[in-house]
Formats: C-alpha cells, sequence, structure tokens
C-alpha cells in the first residue's frame, strides 16, 4: 500500500497537467467535445481530485506515522543560466497536500456546478476550458518546488481570472473588473517578482528548501543598508496583498463580482485569493527568520486592518455577491493575521483558509443559485426563498454559521484559533479581530434575511429551485462546511499536528473561545433584531449618521481616492507623454524625413546634372573625337604610308638625338 | 676593301628610293616595285652588316635569304591583290580605291 502510494506520488505532477490538456483539448473540441466541452474538464479535475486524495492519503500515513516527514521531490535540469542550473520540479509536503485537496475538491465541484449554472451559455466550451486552465495554474502554484514555476504558475492564475472575470466581456462592467482585476494585481506583482530577484540574487538559489536552507546565512545580510530578510518578506508580501486582496490592494475583489458566479467561488472565495495566503504560507521561512519580525507584525496588521475594514463595508452592500465578496476579504484578512502571528498563528491561518474555502465556495455557489432562481443579485428584490429553494437555502445556512463561528461549524474551529494566537500575541489585533467577527456574523445574518427569511418583496420574480447538478455540489460543500473544522478539535488538533511550523501548539484558552462565540452569536442576534423582529429600524444607521453611512456604501471612496491619486494623475501623465510623443518623436522623425528628403532632391540634381553631364561628356566627347579623327581615314594606302614613315622617322629621330 | 659606310650609303639610297616610289606613284604595280626596293636596301644592308660584324657566320646572309623568300610571298600576294582589283575596278591607280575612306 505504502509503495502504490509512494509510486503514486511520483506522478504527482500529473495534477495539473490534466486540466491543462483538457483546457487545450475543449478548446480543440468546443461544441462537438462530450458534453460540449464540460465532461472532459470535469473528467480531467476528477482525476486529478483522485490524484491529489491519494498523495494527500500518503502524505497523511507519513506525517502522522513514525519517524521524521519526508517531503516527496522531483526536479529536473531545466535550464543553464550562465552556468547556473535552475531546477523544475515539484514537492509535496503537508501544505501542498492540503491545498491539493482543496483546490481540486472545490474546483471539481464548481465544474459540476458549471454545467447547470452556465447551460445554454453561448460560450459554454470556452468557460470549461478556462476553468481547467485556472485550475492547472492554480495546481502547478500549489506543487512548484521553486520560486520561478511558483511566479509562472501565479501569472498564469491571474491570467485565468482575467479571462474568467470577463468572460461576459461584452458588458462594459465585467471588462472593466477584469482589467482592474489584471492590473491591481499587477501592483502586487511587481513586489512579488523584487522580491523573488531579491532572494535569487542573495541566495542564489529559487528551490524552496534551498533557500529555506540559507536563510541563517542571511541574518546579517543587508541591501543598500536594509535588512535582506525583512525587505524579501515584505516584498513578497505585497504579491500577496494584490492576490489576496488584501488592504489597500482589495479594490479588484468586489468588482470582479462581475464574472459568472461560479467563477466567483472558485477563484474569489476559495482558490486564487487563496494563493496569496498559500504564498506566505509556503515562504514562512523567510518571514518567520525572527519571532515578532518586522514582516510578520505586517502582515498581521494588514491582516487585522483588512479584516475589520472589508467587514463594516459588507455591511451596508445590497448586491449579495458583493456582501460575499467583502466578507471574502475580510477572512482573507483573518488568514492573514493568524499567518503574522507566529508559528502557532500559522497552523491557525492555513487551517482558515481550509475552512473558508469550503464554506465560501458554498456560499458563493448557493448565492449562484440564488440568482439562478430569481434572476436578481440585488437583495432587496428578494427574501422568502427559503420555501421556494429549500436545498440551496439549508446549504447557503450551514455557509452562513459556518462564516458567522458558531459553535459546531467549521469557522468556528480555525477562527478561534486566530483570534487565540491573537490574543496571545497582539492583543490589540484580537480586539480588532472580534470586532470584525461580530460585524461578519451582523451581516451574514442580514444576508439571510434579506434573501431566504420573511416574505418575498417583488412579485415579479418566481424563483425556483436550481436543477440537481448545481444542488449536489452545494450539499458536498454544505457538509464540508459543518464537518471539516473537526480536524482543528481544541487540545486534539490533528490539522496542527499535519500542519505546522515549529513544536508550539497554543494552549486552549476559554476566556478567548467564550468571547469569541459571544461576538459571533451578539452579532446574529442584532441581525435577528433589526432585519428579522425589525424591533430596531434598519435604516437607523443611514438617518442618523449619514456621513458614515455614505463613507460604508462609497466603500470609503477608496475607488474614488484611486481614481483621483493614480488613475487621473497617470491619464494626465499619457496625455503629456502623447503630446510629447506626437510633437518631438514625431517631429524628430519627420524632421529626419524632411532633411533625407531635401538631400536627395540636392543629390539627385546632382546626379542629374553632373553624374550625367560626365557621362554624356565621355559620350560626346568620344563622338567629336570620332567625327574630327575620320577625316584622317582617307581610304588611300600611300597616305597611311606616309604617316607611317614619317612616324618612323620621328621615332628615330628622336631615339638619335635623346 | 670597300668601307662599311658605302655600303650603308647605297642602302640607305636604294631605300628612300624604294621610299619615294611607294609614297608617289600612283600605280600599284610601282608601289610593289618600291616595296621590293626597300626590302632590297634591307638585305644589303644585313649582307653588310654580317661580313663586318660576323666575318664567319652567316647570319646576315641567311637573314637576307629569309628577307627575299618574305620578299617572294609578298610579290605573290600583292600581285595576286592587284589584278584581283584590276578585275574589279579595271584600273590600277591607287588614288581612285579609297573605298576604305572614312
Amino acid at each position: 500500500m505504502s509503495d502504490f502510494l509512494n509510486t503514486i506520488c511520483r506522478f504527482t505532477w500529473l495534477i495539473p497537467v490534466l486540466p491543462l490538456l483538457a483546457f487545450g483539448l475543449i478548446l480543440l473540441t468546443g461544441r462537438k467535445g462530450p458534453g460540449h466541452g464540460a465532461y472532459i474538464g470535469i473528467a480531467a479535475i476528477s482525476m486529478s481530485f483522485v490524484l491529489s486524495t491519494l498523495v494527500a492519503a500518503r502524505t497523511v500515513i507519513h506525517a502522522f506515522g513514525p519517524g521524521e516527514f519526508e517531503p516527496v521531490m522531483v526536479q529536473k535540469l531545466w535550464v543553464l543560466v550562465g552556468s547556473k542550473p535552475i531546477f523544475m520540479g515539484f514537492a509535496v509536503d503537508q501544505l501542498t497536500a492540503m491545498m491539493l485537496v482543496v483546490v481540486t475538491t472545490v474546483a471539481m465541484l464548481v465544474q459540476i456546478y458549471s454545467t447547470g449554472y452556465m447551460h445554454g451559455d453561448e460560450r459554454y466550451p470556452r468557460f470549461f476550458a478556462y476553468l481547467s486552465l485556472f485550475s492547472a495554474a492554480m495546481l502547478s502554484l500549489v506543487i512548484a518546488d521553486n520560486l520561478l514555476l511558483f511566479f509562472i504558475s501565479w501569472e498564469l492564475v491571474g491570467l485565468a481570472s482575467y479571462l474568467l472575470i470577463g468572460f461576459w466581456f461584452a458588458r462594459q462592467s465585467a471588462m472593466r473588473a477584469a482589467k482592474k482585476a489584471f492590473i491591481v494585481t499587477r501592483v502586487g506583482d511587481v513586489g512579488f517578482f523584487l522580491g523573488v530577484l531579491l532572494i535569487f540574487a542573495k541566495t542564489g538559489e529559487l528551490n524552496f528548501h534551498k533557500i529555506f536552507a540559507a536563510i541563517p546565512s542571511l541574518m546579517n545580510v543587508t541591501l543598500w543598508g536594509v535588512p535582506v530578510l525583512p525587505l524579501a518578506g515584505l516584498l513578497l508580501f505585497m504579491g500577496a496583498v494584490g492576490k489576496s486582496a488584501q488592504f489597500p490592494l482589495h479594490v479588484w475583489l468586489p468588482d470582479a463580482m462581475e464574472g459568472p458566479t461560479p467563477v466567483s467561488a472558485l477563484i474569489h472565495a476559495a482558490t486564487m485569493v487563496a494563493a496569496g495566503v498559500y504564498l506566505v504560507g509556503r515562504m514562512y521561512p523567510v518571514f518567520a527568520y525572527a519571532p515578532h519580525s518586522v514582516s510578520l507584525q505586517t502582515v498581521a496588521i494588514i491582516g487585522a486592518i483588512t479584516a475589520i475594514f472589508a467587514a463594516t463595508i459588507a455591511l451596508v452592500q445590497n448586491d449579495i455577491k458583493r456582501v460575499l465578496a467583502y466578507s471574502t476579504i475580510s477572512q482573507l484578512g483573518y488568514m492573514m493575521l493568524g499567518l503574522g502571528l507566529g508559528p502557532a498563528g500559522f497552523t491557525a491561518g492555513l487551517f482558515h483558509l481550509m475552512t473558508h474555502a469550503f464554506f465560501k465556495a458554498n456560499m458563493f455557489l448557493g448565492s449562484g443559485s440564488v440568482i439562478h432562481g430569481t434572476g436578481t443579485q440585488n437583495m432587496q428584490e428578494m427574501g422568502g426563498l427559503s420555501k421556494k429553494m429549500p436545498w440551496t437555502y439549508w446549504t447557503f445556512f450551514a455557509g452562513m454559521l459556518a462564516l458567522a463561528g458558531v459553535p459546531g461549524f467549521a469557522g468556528f474551529f480555525s477562527k478561534d484559533e486566530i483570534l487565540l494566537e491573537a490574543y496571545k500575541n497582539m492583543p490589540i489585533l484580537f480586539w480588532v479581530a472580534l470586532a470584525a467577527a461580530f460585524l461578519t456574523a451582523f451581516y451574514m445574518t442580514r444576508l439571510m434575511a434579506l434573501t431566504f427569511w420573511g416574505e418575498p418583496r417583488s412579485h415579479e420574480i418566481h424563483a425556483h429551485e436550481s436543477p440537481r447538478n448545481m444542488t449536489l455540489p452545494l450539499v458536498v460543500l454544505g457538509v464540508l462546511s459543518v464537518c471539516a473544522g473537526y480536524v482543528g478539535w481544541p487540545g486534539h488538533n490533528y490539522f496542527h499536528h499535519f500542519i505546522h511550523f515549529g513544536e508550539t501548539e497554543s494552549e486552549f484558552s476559554l476566556f478567548v473561545m467564550l468571547l469569541a462565540t459571544g461576538s459571533g452569536l451578539l452579532g446574529i442576534f442584532a441581525g435577528w433584531v433589526i432585519f428579522v423582529k425589525k424591533w430596531i429600524p434598519s435604516s437607523l444607521l443611514r438617518e442618523k449618521m449619514p456621513i458614515v453611512y455614505n463613507l460604508l456604501v462609497n466603500k470609503y471612496y477608496m475607488d474614488e481616492l484611486y481614481w483621483a491619486i493614480v488613475v487621473v494623475p497617470l491619464l494626465w501623465f499619457t496625455r503629456v507623454l502623447a503630446v510629447f510623443d506626437q510633437k518631438i518623436i514625431d517631429g524628430i522623425v519627420n524632421g529626419v524625413g524632411y532633411i533625407t528628403l531635401g538631400f536627395s532632391i540636392a543629390y539627385a540634381w546632382v546626379d542629374k546634372h553632373i553624374i550625367d553631364g560626365l557621362v554624356n561628356l565621355v559620350g560626346s566627347s568620344t563622338e567629336r573625337a570620332g567625327r574630327t579623327l575620320r577625316y584622317a581615314q582617307t581610304g588611300v594606302v600611300q597616305n597611311y604610308m606616309l604617316v607611317v614613315f614619317l612616324g618612323v622617322l620621328v621615332i628615330s629621330l628622336v631615339y638619335l638625338f635623346k | 676593301m670597300i668601307p662599311l659606310e658605302w655600303y650603308l650609303a647605297l642602302s640607305a639610297a636604294l631605300f628612300c628610293i624604294g621610299i619615294y616610289g611607294v609614297l608617289s606613284r600612283r600605280n600599284a604595280i610601282s608601289i610593289l616595285m618600291g616595296i621590293e626596293l626597300m626590302l632590297n636596301a634591307a638585305n644589303i644592308n644585313l649582307v653588310a652588316f654580317g661580313r663586318y660584324l660576323h666575318p664567319n657566320q652567316l647570319t646576315g646572309q641567311v637573314f637576307a635569304v629569309f628577307v627575299l623568300t618574305v620578299a617572294a610571298a609578298e610579290a605573290a600576294v600583292g600581285l595576286a591583290i592587284i589584278i584581283s582589283v584590276y578585275r574589279n575596278r579595271e584600273q590600277l591607280n591607287v588614288d581612285e580605291i579609297d573605298l576604305m575612306k572614312g
């Protein structure tokens, strides 16, 4: 058995390759492929899922077995840069195994779900091709054993997200959202790439294990007076900030809801945004070179800011997907906060990554089902859907309880762990995160109340339950939203045993758990009071504090701020450049043209009059000479003879009297 | 013994007569005769020099024999041309034979 699993692990590279092949195959076959191409994609990702499960099984067996855990590592020489060999390969350790299972599970369910959601779409096969490309990119990112492959996959993930967000590119807003997502994440990627270069420059290595091995030797190395390790950590974190939609580069994620809802579930809840968290997790030794390092603290603070910041915005959104989008940003903030809190927080953050992937994918797909059934995204037009869409309702409810951190659901365990770490390491951030937890529970209750509970508010909407192929993934994810947390039971934390950095497991604190649970339940209660019982009017905030309300509705004016301080100066600058280009560059080019023209005109004159004149002169002078000399040609032999005689005479005389 | 100069003078005189004939006669046959005179002047020269410079060798004389041979060939070709010209033009006046005039 163990041998079999070890052999399977040698074929880990197939996991990303299969969806990649599916991508090519779907593009080639189009509508003629099985299931209009959908079955190809589903088959490929299912095989990847099975492989991932086997790989994870091997990892679990080894991690819990006796002896030191040995990651599977395979690498091949890829290219020689000068005399420096660059290797390509993959490595499977616990973190990779967990991500493989999470990504393939969610990707597979999303593809199955999409057969229902995207049914009848004009570019149906193309959608599955992009989904496969995305999965391939994400999976190769997960198994990469070096920064180069990681970066390539990272950018491919960005490309796939661009294609998927802009899938309905005929819509202006979708096109803009796709561009925005691509460009904003690119800002972070610049930092990431600089980080990669910095690490490569200082260690000469791209392979993760070799980089980690070289970290102790970098402790006192500086670059222009700046210590290299914190600098590298911060640069890498910039990439994570862009990809994982952390403050202040979070602006692309809510707009990215313009993509089809399965895409939102796949990219913006479970996997792509997880890439940023995964990056920090993967490169953790670079961050955690010292306890409470600068880079770790930055990660924690940015995470906490993002968590509270996005949660407040989510309070007032009316678009069901936007509420979920801001909640995603907020939860990603939680993960970053966890990661930033040191070795024990590392486990907590990645645990939250896993549970969040399940319950947020569940809720995104659920919201897709709602949109599919009602034809609107505006929650104010919904209401009372619980009876009409029971499957969607109950699965969504499970996801909501998990997100709100109700005891017994997945989110409870992971969020609790993060709060516990925050309480121990950075108490200020603990209170911030606690407030965010309260807000999360509150806005999720609001979402539930507006969407599923109460009476239908619009009579034009005739909601209906979604088909079986959409509800099945919901049920699977719903079950996972409930169960996934139990691997991290406090005290018997299997998850911690599986994924950890160092050996420290935090001691369980009942106080923190009570506070966390209390804030969640309080949030639900507050939401229930306001939006279900309506004891307090929900318009209170709008009427009493219009400034705060407007600030929240307009998302703290971040988009406007970026518009004013980045886009407008950039546009102005480009206009200046355009004028410069038109007047000066074009002027120079035209000037060169005119000068050339002038020269050639002058030269044409010279050619015509002087060169041609000389040639003609040769001709005409020859002709004239001939005309003159023909008279010497008398035809009388004696004349010739005379000339010869005189010539000889002259020559003789000259010779004689020389 | 007759000195060399005499021979040379004779030869030069003959040559001059020959060249005069060639240049001044109109009749083609006379011109041919002038050429013969010039050739024979040269022959005298050759024999005289041969006798005076290398008395024991026959170089000059042999050379003269060559010249005679050439002169015979020349006379044959020349007369043939003259006959051919006469047949076509019915005259031998070289002034009139100027078809090659430029």
